[in-house]
């Protein structure tokens, strides 16, 4: 493990929180969509082995920021990126195959979509594109079950995926993510098209997979952010510039608890007591 | 760079091996072979233009003749000494049929593309709908046959009685089966601009006390007007390339008339007399084919990009 | 009496009168087009079995035998100047021939020309352009294509070694070209069709490009593309003029044995019967059309009822 670097002196608010080993972490990262600037200046460091929440208002730049760590911005026409980010002390914002870093960093989206196949095949196939050396079914098994559906599907492991419910489906793609063995697991809003029980599950789910995963997950939803997550990362817009648009920006990063109690930005505040949405 | 892609590979455990070379190899193959493949598409584009431009440009020095007598001369004999190589017969044969049939189809179609997007119940259209996309799968060749079998045999009894002679050939019978043939084009392409006017458009006018007459043809059409205009071009553009049906209906007789009773000759029917006859590789003959040929892929053409660029107008206002 | 009332005259029955009589009028002309097809095939049926017995066409039920005996006889024999023994043996193998290898050599170009498009080429001004030159291509008459492929494939310019002569290999390239632009633009379409959501899914488990689409994309527009392939195709073996274009024999006793030899057509072998003035081959012709219009309308329609099937689930 490399050493990790240590964006506090750059940034006031993104002191680490902890000492936990840093996993992945952004540096003065800067996103544009053709001309309009997405992201600015955000340096964060996140800890191995937690959940990490990124809250803020509608269009402020939270997926954007999470698509930056698998480099899927990569496939949006005219998407940019400056500044640095690290993975496992590995710079991935430059020059590098996205593809094998997607395998070592997976994402769960906020519709559930697994594939129009069925549910081993769903689990399987991107094992399988990786060149997975092991024994395919005990695979399939180990991830189902670690995604707390494998008691709901093991009879019907031939079915296809889009016949279970909306909550299965979901729970099917994080299992489909957990296949490839990945190292991060970033979550779009996944609980958003989900009903309250749906949700509570995956909640728990999360809870169980961040001793062996480290989580970073999007989410709309401040009470969640509260409940799971172990850190919070509260992004804003800034003001209007010239052109009238405006850009997302990093307001505060603190342990959760502290965030959402005890709020050092008067936007952070604004934002959580419901004044900014 | 390198340093850090190697060692994203080298991070793997047993079970995930270093992604293997060929990977990339096929990736970039896959890439390079359907590359390939668009790139017919531009190649058979490029072809057409120097196929038809060289060949053209032989015919006009080999047989000593400019462009603008080739186009306005009035008199068509290859086979004569000189040959004359006027094709003002052609191009007129070729407007009859194209004027002819749009009378036909035009309306035809209008009226079934208003009946299918405003009118028809759903049952209705759903079974309307693929019936005319049927008919407008029959091949060319049926719609020759049925013009010889039945069309003129028709016009036959009904205007013989009349002291009007029918030729076994004649332009009426290739207008009315040319016609029949782009009903469906029209109506389809109709169809789809009419039902992607906005719906508010209709509501709006149904909720100021309109009827569904004055609706459809005074709201909806209007707003439609340019796309509906881009199919006609476009079918007319289909009548002017049209052949099989035309060999067979209207026979090989160049000559400018009015009287749609008697053969005429398109050019799209010259180009099929000159490969069928006798004229031999490198002759004026065989060579006029390529200069008719010119003329005739300019003309679809330029009806053809108008009517891109009208359905264009209408897209940008409603899409 | 209101002001308003007085000051509003909607001419009521005149109104009540002319919508009915236009839908009615709308309604007609629909009908035009599917009367067409009905007396299309009539009047085919009929002239097919203006064979020895003059039957009515409309009593059709007991001549069905004769048709299907008469179908049978057209398919088994080749062609003759004589036309009770005159068949099509010969452009019925010759079509399928064509059929066959257009699906080899036409079809895979065309949908990988369309996957390349759809998936592969950055969206731009190149782009546009050749996306404009297919949707120009697909308003070229097929005429043109047969000129093109007696220049390019039959003559090669003159130059004798490459040039393939009036054979089936000319007239399956030529084809192919003909057939390209449906088959791009209804396979870009089925592409269209794939949801995001799925290439992301699949991207984000470290999928490369290919692996998506080979996996994921394509089998899910699979319907699509088999639309675009069944109407390609059907246009391929419905063509006359390109074959006579490109040398497709109107008179010929022998049925092609590899993409080398000469080879007739359905279509051609149509127009040969249909052009003698004899009428009794009228009969021959029609029995042939028969035969063809059979055959297209059963991929027609088998290509229409895909693609419906296929837009109710998205």
């Amino acid at each position: 493990m490399s050493t990790p670097v240590d964006p506090g002196q750059r940034h006031p608010a993104a002191q680490p929180p902890e000492l936990d080993p840093v996993v992945l972490s952004a540096l003065g990262l800067s996103v544009w969509y053709g001309q309009t600037q997405a992201l600015r200046d955000i340096t964060i460091a996140i800890p191995r082995n937690k959940i990490t929440a990124l809250i803020g208002p509608s269009g402020c730049g939270k997926s954007t920021l999470l698509r930056c760590f698998n480099r899927m911005n990569d496939l949006i026409q005219g998407a940019r990126m400056g500044g640095e980010i690290r993975f496992d002390g590995d710079v991935i914002s430059g020059d590098i195959d996205a593809v094998v870093l997607r395998r070592r960093i997976g994402m769960v989206f906020q519709k559930p979509n697994p594939f129009p196949k069925n549910i081993y095949n769903n689990v399987a196939w991107g094992a399988r594109i990786n060149g997975y050396r092991g024994d395919m079914d005990e695979l399939v098994e180990r991830s189902l079950r670690r995604a707390a559906l494998w008691d709901e599907v093991k009879n019907k492991l031939h079915r296809p995926g889009l016949d279970l419910s909306g909550g299965q489906q979901q729970r099917l793609c994080i299992a489909r993510t957990l296949a490839v063995e990945p190292e991060v697991i970033l979550m779009d809003e996944p609980c958003s098209a989900l009903d309250p029980i749906s949700t509570a599950r995956v909640e728990d789910l999360m809870d169980d997979l961040k001793n062996d995963y480290t989580i970073v997950i999007v989410t709309h939803n401040m009470q969640q952010a509260r409940r799971v997550s172990d850190l919070t990362a509260c992004l804003m817009l800034d003001d209007a510039g010239q052109d009238g648009h405006r850009t997302g920006i990093l307001a505060e990063f603190s342990p959760t608890d502290i965030l959402f109690t005890n709020p050092k930005d008067p936007r952070t505040e604004a934002y959580i007591t419901g004044r900014i949405g | 760079m390198s340093g850090s892609r190697d060692k994203a590979a080298d991070a793997s455990s047993v079970h995930w091996p270093a992604r293997p070379r060929y990977l990339g190899w096929i990736e970039s193959g896959v890439a390079l072979a359907l590359f390939a493949c668009a790139l017919v598409t531009v190649l058979t584009t490029l072809g057409i233009l120097i196929v038809l431009g060289a060949q053209s440009i032989a015919f006009f020095q080999t047989a000593g003749i400019s462009p603008l007598a080739f186009l306005f001369g009035n008199s068509l004999k290859p086979d004569a000494k000189p040959p004359l190589f006027g094709i003002l017969p052609l191009i007129w044969g070729t407007g009859m049929v194209a004027v002819g049939s749009s009378l036909v189809a035009l309306p035809i179609g209008l009226l079934s593309a208003i009946y299918l997007s405003e009118y028809a119940p759903r049952q209705a259209r759903s079974i309307l709908k693929p019936m005319l996309e049927l008919l407008a799968g029959v091949p060319t060749i049926v719609y020759g046959y049925l013009a010889l079998l039945l069309v003129t045999p028709a016009l036959r009894r009904m205007l013989e009685p009349m002291g009007l002679r029918v030729e076994t050939f004649n332009a009426l019978a290739a207008c009315v089966v040319v016609g029949i043939m782009i009903i469906p084009l029209v109506s389809s392409l109709s169809e789809d601009v009419l039902s992607s006017v906005p719906r508010g458009l209709r509501e709006a006018a149904y909720g100021l006390g309109a009827t569904k007459f004055e609706v459809s043809t005074r709201v909806v059409l209007p707003a439609a007007l340019s796309g509906v205009l881009a199919s006609f071009i476009l079918a007319i553009s289909r009548a002017v390339g049209e052949t099989m049906a035309v060999v067979l209906a209207a026979g090989m007789r160049p000559q400018i008339t009015l009287n749609p009773l008697t053969s005429i000759e398109t050019m799209t029917t010259y180009i099929v007399q000159v490969v069928s006859g006798e004229a031999s590789y490198g002759t004026p003959k065989y060579l006029s084919l390529f200069a008719v040929g010119l003329s005739l892929f300019a003309a679809t053409m330029v009806l053809n990009i108008i009517s891109g660029l009208v359905l264009r107008r209408f897209r940008e206002a409603y899409q | 009496m209101t002001s308003a009332e007085s000051r509003f005259h909607p001419d009521r029955a005149a109104r009540r009168l002319v919508g009915p009589i236009f839908g009615a009028a709308c309604l007609a002309a629909t009908c035009t087009g599917v009367l067409a097809l009905v007396i299309l095939l009539g009047a085919i049926v009929a002239a097919a079995l203006q064979g020895p017995p003059h039957n009515p066409w409309y009593a059709l039920g007991p001549n069905l035998r004769e048709l299907a005996g008469l179908v049978q006889k057209l398919a088994l024999g080749v062609q003759s100047s004589n036309p009770a023994r005159a068949g099509y043996r010969v452009g019925l193998a010759g079509s399928l021939w064509l059929l066959g290898l257009v699906a080899v050599v036409g079809i895979p170009i065309g949908v990988g020309a369309g996957v390349f498009l759809e998936e592969y080429a950055p969206p731009g001004r190149l782009r546009r352009i050749v996306q404009t030159n297919i949707a120009n291509l697909a308003g070229v008459p097929s005429i043109v294509y047969g000129i093109l492929g007696l220049a390019l494939f039959v003559r090669a310019f003159g130059v004798k070694a490459v040039a393939l002569g009036p054979t089936l290999l000319a007239g399956v390239l030529t084809l192919s070209l003909l057939i390209l632009p449906i088959v791009v633009i209804t396979t870009q379409e089925a592409l269209r069709a794939v949801p995001r959501s799925l290439r992301q899914a699949a991207l984000a488990l470290g999928a490369t490009r290919w692996q998506m689409i080979r996996d994921h994309v394509l089998p899910s527009a699979l319907p699509g593309i088999m639309t675009g392939t069944i109407l390609g195709l059907s246009r391929a073996i419905g063509e006359t003029a390109p074959l006579l274009m490109v040398g497709a024999a109107g008179s010929l006793l022998q049925a092609p044995k590899g993409p080398l030899d000469r080879y007739s057509a359905l279509p051609v072998e149509i127009y040969n019967y249909a052009k003698e003035p004899d009428t009794r081959f009228q009969m021959v012709a029609a029995g042939g059309i028969l035969i063809l219009v059979a055959l297209l309308l059963t991929m027609n329609a088998a290509a229409i009822v895909i693609r419906n099937r296929f837009r109710r689930y998205d």
